[in-house]
């Protein structure tokens, strides 16, 4: 016969062994996931920027976004942002060091990056969120965010380790942001408005298989030779020559949290560009295998419940004589 | 023995216009920020994009009310009839501490009009540690008000009713349990996405299981606590015998907690940070303390009847528990370079004014309802 005392013992088995899988070896059970074969991404190579910005006024133009309003040291500046915010989905951000004067150089130098969505292989705000606000794209991989379900909770903006989703905290009928690759050009043939603007190749778009046979080609060239660099998107028309960067050892995107469509190429540490540093495990693989574990297609909640209903059933029916008080 | 009965008296005295008088203040601070936006009244920022409300508010005031649903869970569960006589308090202030978290949920999410997206099929992400959080909590708070209703009833006269709601109590009986053990632990997992950006100290896979067995602990300390300042502010007895079982489980917890850090820690290879001058490591060792100080106190049975002891305990137990949870959340919350994050006047006194709202409905309730235990009298000096 089926006991108070066994039912407990089931019970507590049941969650302990729930809780141990979530804990023990299956933490990663579900893996990164992998980037579409056509995902569709960015190459920025910090040794081609010049820093003229030309990209963060293409991305507000192509994007409606907003026009701000920067106090500088050198005085106040219209539409010259620091940093990415709920009115600014791109931008160019300088490092320097010393006396700043040569490029792309560790000591007394200064060098560009670039700041905006990496377009995530397996990306942590999408496993965020609650309402499929924020989606990846099962064709371009693109990390798209749809406003309409969207209620506002910001566990993307936390979730995001680059901090790229941003909040306008300014506005009472707030909305996300973040960089959507200019997906909503694609229809009139045009492409990333920051990679198409870009005078010197420095931020190039293209298919993220052709983005990385470039990455692999540039590495390959000795600094400080020549070579032709495309310009706008891989594989167009548009080329010049230019020359090979001293490049650090280390390709920026390629294995961070289980790899990005945006890549970065730099002649100085990422570090110091204020790159984080991250695990090639991606955060949302360890958080779904562990919620896939305790949750699998609610067995052990549903029994949980069906054990404990049956415990509390015999418990109230033991307690109340017929017609007496509880 | 007598049923529970309502307290009776006055409603308003001083202590509950000073009460009304916070939740006056924070709600002129709210028409600020349902006019103006989050920005206006919050410090909130894209590199702290969750503060006060959601640590504080309902991570945990959700965790304080854990009383309701372990207190369920030993009375009808476990069948110990002699827990019959808390559990009313215990559920409302259950109720009270999910109403909270779910009222801070509306006022701190952007876009608030569409906060019932997360129940819309076509919208859920089941993937979301925070869409079973939102939608367990929200069952659970309806579920509460099912467990509380008969107490309603009683107080009607409705027995015919009554006795047919507690026909079919004990499946939500059972589901509210099942429910808060299912979000309270997710409340822990919510960080695992997080990743690097939560400290070492902090992120790890055991997060669910140490949110768990911590807010068991801060349930039960919450209805010692309630427990303690009914006797002493309404002259009634003090339960020194229940209170005292409950803290011994709350004691064991708290062990059972401190051990699982530990050797979680060490398999990590992180006990090194603990000594570290940073300030999750500082917050670490409060916790600490403050989990180690119910261990230490309680030592001796003799010591579990002393109701001193089990005060101080109660307070501690849930005060690590307050601690932890704001540090895993704030403290050691770090997205780079730059970022800062201290609550505003403004939503600090939201959330002043929400616990005032969550006392003056537990006073006005048992003042009207059935819901303390009755006076025994000579029984417990």
């Amino acid at each position: 016969m089926l006991t108070r005392r066994t039912l407990l013992k089931v019970v507590a088995g049941g969650a302990g062994a729930a809780a141990a899988t979530s804990v023990a070896g299956t933490a990663h059970a579900r893996g990164n996931h992998g980037m579409p074969e056509k995902a569709l991404g960015l190459l920025y190579d910090g040794t081609l920027c010049i820093g003229c910005r030309a990209c963060i006024s293409a991305c507000k133009s192509a994007n409606d976004m907003p026009a701000e309003h920067t106090a500088l040291a050198i005085g106040d500046y219209w539409d010259a942002p620091l940093d990415i915010s709920g009115k600014t989905l791109n931008v160019i951000k300088c490092w320097k060091s010393g006396t700043g004067t040569h490029k792309d150089q560790v000591e007394n130098g200064f060098a560009f990056t670039k700041v905006s969505c990496m377009h995530c292989a397996d990306p942590s705000c999408v496993s965020a969120c609650p309402v499929s606000a924020m989606t990846k794209d099962p064709t371009t991989g693109i990390v798209k965010y749809n406003i309409e379900p969207c209620i506002g909770c910001r566990y993307c903006v936390a979730a995001c380790p680059f901090g790229v989703p941003r909040f306008t905290f300014d506005q009472a009928f707030p909305k996300i942001s973040k960089c959507q690759l200019c997906q909503h050009r694609f229809g009139e043939g045009k492409y990333a408005a920051c990679a198409e603007v870009c005078p010197t190749g420095a931020t190039l778009y293209g298919p993220v298989a052709d983005l990385k046979a470039e990455v692999a080609r540039r590495r390959s060239l000795a600094p400080g030779t020549r070579t032709t660099f495309p310009r706008g998107r891989v594989g167009g028309t548009d080329s010049y020559t230019g020359t090979v960067g001293k490049y650090v050892d280390h390709v920026y995107g390629e294995r961070e949290i289980g790899g990005t469509q945006v890549m970065h190429l730099s002649g100085v540490p990422f570090a110091l560009l204020d790159k984080p540093r991250l695990p090639d495990v991606a955060p949302a693989s360890v958080s779904e295998s562990i919620q896939h574990a305790i949750y699998y297609g609610l067995l052990a909640p549903f029994g949980f419940l069906a054990a404990l209903s049956l415990l509390a059933w015999r418990s109230i029916r033991r307690e109340t004589p017929p017609g007496g008080e509880p | 023995m007598t049923g529970p009965a309502p307290v009776g008296g006055r409603i308003w005295n001083r202590f509950t216009i000073a009460l009304a008088a916070l939740i006056g203040l924070a709600i002129v601070v709210l028409g600020a920020r349902f006019y103006y936006g989050l920005g206006a009244v919050t410090n909130l920022n894209d590199g702290y994009p969750w503060g006060l409300w959601i640590a504080f508010d309902v991570v945990v005031g959700s965790a304080l009310g854990a009383g309701g649903f372990t207190v369920a869970f030993m009375t009808y569960i476990l069948n110990r009839g002699e827990y019959h006589r808390i559990i009313r308090p215990a559920l409302v202030a259950a109720l009270f501490g999910y109403v909270q978290a779910t009222l801070a949920v509306i006022i701190d999410v952007g876009r608030y009009w569409d906060v019932w997206h997360v129940i819309v099929p076509r919208y859920a992400q089941v993937n979301s540690v925070l869409f079973e959080v939102a939608v367990c909590i929200m069952s659970y708070t309806i579920v509460l008000f099912i467990e509380f209703t008969p107490v309603v009833l009683e107080k009607l006269g409705w027995t015919g009713a009554k006795r047919r709601l507690e026909k079919v109590l004990f499946f939500f009986i059972a589901i509210g349990v099942v429910l808060p053990t299912m979000h309270q632990s997710s409340l822990g997992t919510v960080l695992v996405v997080f990743g690097p950006q939560v400290d070492p100290i902090y992120q790890t896979n055991l997060l669910p299981i140490l949110f768990l067995v911590s807010c068991i602990g801060m349930g039960l300390a919450t209805v010692v606590v309630e427990g303690t300042v009914s006797a002493l502010a309404l002259a009634r007895p003090f339960e020194r015998e229940l209170l005292g079982k409950l803290m011994r489980i709350g004691q064991i917890l708290a062990a059972t907690f401190l051990v699982a850090r530990f050797v979680d820690l060490g398999i990590r290879g992180a006990l090194p940070l603990l000594f570290t001058a940073r300030a999750p490591a500082v917050m670490f060792w409060i916790e600490t303390a403050l989990f180690l100080t119910p261990v230490l106190l309680l030592g001796t049975a003799a010591s579990r009847r002393d109701p001193q002891r089990l005060f101080v305990s109660a307070l501690t137990m849930a005060l690590g528990g307050i601690v932890y949870r704001l540090s895993a959340y704030l403290v050691a919350y770090d997205t780079g370079t730059g970022w800062t994050y201290f609550p505003s006047m403004g939503e600090i006194v939201v959330t002043i004014g929400l616990v005032a709202a969550e006392i003056l409905a537990f006073i006005v309730v048992i003042k009207l309802l059935p819901v303390l235990p009755p006076a025994r009298g000579a029984e417990h000096g």
